[in-house]
């Protein structure tokens, strides 16, 4: 598709325009505070505009192929280039991320966290937004990397300014975690830039993503393979988070501010298993194969131990922080099945659990401003004190627990069954294994979201906080949280919206693996 | 007698001199207006030292412009592209300390005209340690940037730790002058001329002699001590703590960098052909300095301590290319200049901001940093940028650093290379935990006395601040800007 006019543009606008806000809001003096706020706002609000622009203008005819795409020269000297451009698998992506954000914002419009200081808040929240939009759209590696990492040190400083008692803590394991992931990650790029060959056995040295789709690691042995994915496995994985590298994630969840934690959920978590769909496997398909039995192997060991995890927790936010990990799980588990099926289930798991999770770390936020506590055995009766709020929980605890017809089970149900029949060259007892085992994972993903639903919302309010008048949801949290509530219920009865763009992408990717794995 | 009539005097290029000669006319005019108009002179010697180095840049930039490789005095003084680069970097970063000496000076009432002649003469020394492709004229240049640094170091007089900090610094570079004389006098025996390309000639074939190994570690050892790696280190902290915090930057940078330029020259002109030595060599203290650097790195409570380890172990980051000198050379001597460039800015900002803060708060302290984003939000966001950069996170400027050290390993291969990639990459996360302790304490910590004045920036201070953030940043986004010096630089150094 030829691109022209404006449509060059939309893609840089819908990654920058947050960035240009944030810029603007740095010049602004702190005490014109709701101009800063407007500022903010609408910034993020026409970056969505631009989303939904491309929403629009987007081919859904040809999904599997890059559009708007934009390819300018960038660092010359290391051949990288500014590419940037979005298909079927970016495109939901970059929309949740676009809505989210604003939507944040507005929930947090007069409920900045202690210490205040709604000036540095937003700015972190916007610079966030660029690099979330930007890695769903870089082409590029070192792009992508650069956008990769701009999200680190916003979500550090939100995590260790506005965060709870324990936030120095948590902010630097997030941080030291994830900074590991990526430095072997840029490893593995640059191996990746210095051994990738085209068909006929040239060297190719580009960073440019889309060359190294086409390649698909042809001219990169097996066990070199193996490795630089290993690589990749350490950046992407810690990000997922993958067992065993997921314990800076209960931390990081339970010491965020409710927005901090929102985001994390609903996209920053998002950017691991979007690089293993975007780069990992199409890049190295062989090395795919290779490590998709131990990928499937810690995804359901994350599911059942994220599971038990959460049944020990008093503390309301984290256990949905450990449900994080057991859903994630189920991504990655349908990531490892290397099946189109399973990616596609990946890709939903995703979304779906960024409307839910998001939507349950929102409520808890909520009720912790209002009962200034999180431990489940001193709340309760919610339903009696702010019935609207305890429905809200209860269903995004049913939607979270994969009830059929809310968008969860959308994500979970389709990767159980594609680990049934994995993709060729696959242990089919192994994956078979991992479905049983997955299958209890959502058992017990019942169990404790019902426990957790159950005591917190059924029964008398406690005695502790029986004469306190609770204020239900107000109209900040409505605007900020109806998107969210609309998006979990439309996608659940209709979960082509989503399949059909993604597919496109999905099944271009695991043709390339299964001709790989017919010819070795 | 003979001998003597039959001299000729050695053909000048008076051009290619020219950078030399302007730096050193200011030097002595300097000390000539100091002499005529004594103290009435004091407030025209930061101005008229800013204005020497400024410009010395015109004549580097019309050598580059006119692009010939000049070389003089049969090869031992050469004038390239890549020297003209690391030029360049000296004056900038030396135009930069001066900013950042201006108040320092003045209000310390320390004698303010022999400082500034002082660090107009150490660059000189930087400015022909760059085209020094001689064993004498290396340790001319040397000697010329050193014992300038020496006084400079202790010129808070009054101070015992400034004293202890020149001292050690002297006794300690004495004897790495000492070790690598000797390393010399080896070199010279067994190859029969000073000049790098004699040498590479002479050594670079066979079977390595013993004494031409020692010989090489002996003049390696020498430089490691003046880049402060490990174990070469000790004296760093002490005298980066107890020297006046201007020179403390002016040693953190450029003459770590000088001392990284002679070991280019070195490693890729002189001993090309020994990488049987060179790369164990520089493998090993690369790996050891980064790793001890950061670790000690993590116990300082003192800040100019804390950039000291951070200086050593940045260092370290520096040497890892050397280990892959022979298989990625272009890539090698690339990644080193890039590395050089960037951590002059970073570094230097970072010491900007801890100059101005200690303007307040009269401390060294990290606690010290208590609040710092509550009340003076600009230096806090700055020193956040150049923390960032120090620790390699996009879009600061040092991630491209970073890169180029992965790209020059990777492109030489091999499990050597790969190993010392991984032990940067755990070293970039050990790094990152006590930068943290001082983002910690400027953004989530209260201010300690409950002091929330406003810190006053002088305008010198602020020039400085500007020039080293911005180019952190230029350097961040467009890596190509400092890429293409690299470039540059590289296929001068390489002889291609």
């Amino acid at each position: 598709m030829e691109v022209t006019g404006f449509d060059t543009w939309v893609l840089s606008l819908a990654v920058f325009l947050p960035l240009v806000g944030a810029l603007v809001i740095m010049l602004i003096p702190k005490a014109y505070e709701m101009e800063l706020k407007l500022v903010a706002l609408g910034s993020s609000l026409m970056a969505l505009v631009v989303g939904a622009y491309i929403a629009v203008q987007f081919d859904y005819g040809a999904a599997g192929e890059l559009q708007f795409v934009v390819d300018k020269g960038w660092i010359d000297v290391i051949n990288s280039r500014y590419i940037v451009g979005l298909d079927g698998l970016s495109l939901p992506l970059l929309l949740l991320s676009l809505v989210v954000v604003p939507l944040c914002l507005i929930y947090s419009w007069n409920h900045i966290p202690d210490p205040g200081n709604p000036k540095a808040f937003f700015v972190l929240l916007l610079i966030l937004s660029t690099g979330m939009n930007g890695s769903f759209v870089a082409q590029d590696m070192i792009l992508f990397f650069v956008f990769f990492e701009v999200v680190l040190l916003p979500m550090y400083f939100l995590i260790g300014v506005w965060g709870g008692e324990d936030r120095r803590y948590a902010s630097l394991k997030f941080f030291l975690y994830t900074l590991f992931g990526s430095a072997l990650m840029i490893i593995s790029f640059l191996a990746l830039f210095f051994l990738s060959k085209d068909a006929s056995g040239e060297l190719l040295q580009t960073f440019d993503m889309r060359v190294l789709t086409d390649v698909a690691g042809v001219g990169i042995i097996k066990s070199t393979q193996v490795w630089i994915f290993a690589g990749l496995f350490m950046g992407f994985g810690i990000k997922v988070p993958m067992f065993p590298f997921h314990t800076w994630l209960p931390d990081a969840h339970t010491q965020a501010p409710t927005v901090g934690s929102v985001i994390l959920a609903a996209v920053l978590l998002k950017l691991g298993t979007y690089g293993f769909i975007r780069i990992a496997i199409p890049f190295l398909p062989e090395g795919a194969i290779a490590w998709a039995p131990w990928i499937g192997l810690l995804a359901v060991i994350g599911i059942i131990y994220g599971a038990l995890g959460c049944l020990a927790q008093k503390d309301m936010k984290r256990l949905i922080a450990f449900s994080s990990v057991a859903h994630m799980g189920f991504v990655m588990l349908g990531i490892a099945t290397l099946t189109d099926f399973g990616i596609n289930a990946a890709v939903f798991g995703m979304i779906a659990h960024g409307l839910i999770t998001g939507m349950l770390f929102f409520v808890a936020g909520s009720i912790k401003e209002r009962y200034h506590t999180l431990e489940i055995s001193r709340l309760g009766g919610l339903l009696k004190a702010a019935p609207r709020m305890g429905w809200i929980l209860g269903f995004a605890s049913m939607a979270s627990l994969g009830l059929p017809g809310l968008a969860g089970f959308w994500g979970e149900f389709p990767a159980i069954l594609a680990a049934y029949n994995p993709g060729a060259g696959m242990p089919e007892e192994t994956f078979r294994t991992y479905m049983v085992i997955a299958a209890i994972g959502t058992v017990l993903a019942a169990g404790y979201l019902l426990w957790l639903y159950q005591r917190t919302a059924f029964g008398e309010p406690t005695e502790e906080f029986a004469g306190h008048e609770i204020a239900d949801v107000n109209r900040d949290e409505w605007i900020a949280w109806t998107p969210f509530l609309i998006g979990i219920v439309l996608f659940g009865i209709w979960p082509n919206l989503i399949f059909n763009v993604t597919d496109d992408v999905v099944s271009g990717i695991t043709a390339t693996v299964e001709a790989i794995a017919a010819g070795s | 007698m003979e001998a003597l009539l039959a001299f000729s005097r050695p053909a000048l290029d008076w051009h290619a001199l020219a950078p030399e000669l302007t730096l050193l006319a200011f030097g002595t005019l300097i000390t000539v207006v100091d002499i005529i108009w004594d103290d009435r002179s004091k407030q025209a010697m930061p101005t008229l030292a800013g204005m020497g180095l400024l410009a010395t840049l015109l004549p580097i930039l019309t050598l580059a412009v006119d692009g010939t490789e000049r070389s003089m005095f049969g090869g031992a003084y050469v004038v390239d592209d890549f020297s003209l680069v690391l030029k360049a970097l000296f004056l900038i970063s030396g135009y930069i300390v001066i900013l950042m000496s201006v108040d320092y000076i003045r209000d310390g009432d320390y004698y303010e005209n022999e400082y500034y002649t002082l660090m107009l003469t150490s660059l000189l020394g930087m400015v022909m340690m760059s085209s020094s492709r001689d064993l004498i004229s290396v340790f001319v240049a040397l000697e010329l940037l050193s014992i300038p640094a020496y006084m400079l170091a202790a010129w808070r007089k009054g101070g015992a730790r400034s004293n202890e900090a020149g001292l050690k610094y002297y006794l300690m570079g004495v004897f790495a002058s000492a070790v690598m004389l000797y390393g010399m006098s080896l070199v010279y025996g067994l190859a029969g001329s000073t000049t790098f390309g004699v040498i590479a000639q002479e050594l670079g074939s066979g079977a390595a002699n013993p004494v031409a190994i020692l010989g090489i570690l002996f003049i390696l050892i020498g430089f490691a001590f003046k880049v402060s790696a490990v174990p070469f280190h000790t004296w760093a902290p002490d005298t980066y703590e107890g020297a006046p915090t201007p020179v403390t930057a002016f040693l953190a940078v450029a003459s770590k960098t000088a001392g990284m330029v002679a070991l280019i020259q070195l490693v890729f002109v002189a001993f090309p052909g020994r990488d049987d030595v060179v790369q164990p060599f520089f493998w090993l203290i690369a790996a050891l300095t980064m790793t001890i650097g950061n670790l000690i790195a993590l116990r300082q409570n003192n800040i100019v301590r804390l950039l000291a380890y951070s200086g050593v172990a940045q260092g370290g980051f520096m040497l890892v290319p050397f280990a892959v000198a022979a298989e990625a050379p272009a890539r090698a001597v690339e990644a080193v200049v890039i590395y050089m460039a960037i951590y002059a800015f970073m570094n230097l900002g970072a010491f900007t901001v801890v100059l101005a803060v200690a303007r307040k708060t009269r401390s060294g302290e990290i606690d010290s940093y208590g609040g710092l984003f509550q009340y003076a939000p600009g230096l806090a966001v700055a020193m956040t940028v150049f923390l960032a950069a120090l620790a390699g996170i996009p879009p600061a400027g040092g991630w491209f650093a970073k890169f180029g050290l992965f790209r020059a390993l990777l492109d030489a291969g091999g499990g050597w290379a790969a190993s010392l990639g991984v032990i940067v990459a755990i070293n970039t996360v050990i790094a990152f935990a006590y930068y943290a302790r001082i983002l910690v304490q400027m953004w989530f910590q209260p201010v300690p006395d409950g002091d929330e004045r406003p810190i006053v920036i002088t305008g010198a201070l602020r020039a400085a601040l500007a020039v080293t953030l911005v180019a952190t940043m230029a350097f961040g986004v467009l890596p190509g800007l400092v890429g293409h010096f690299g470039e540059v630089s590289v296929l001068s150094a390489l002889g291609g």
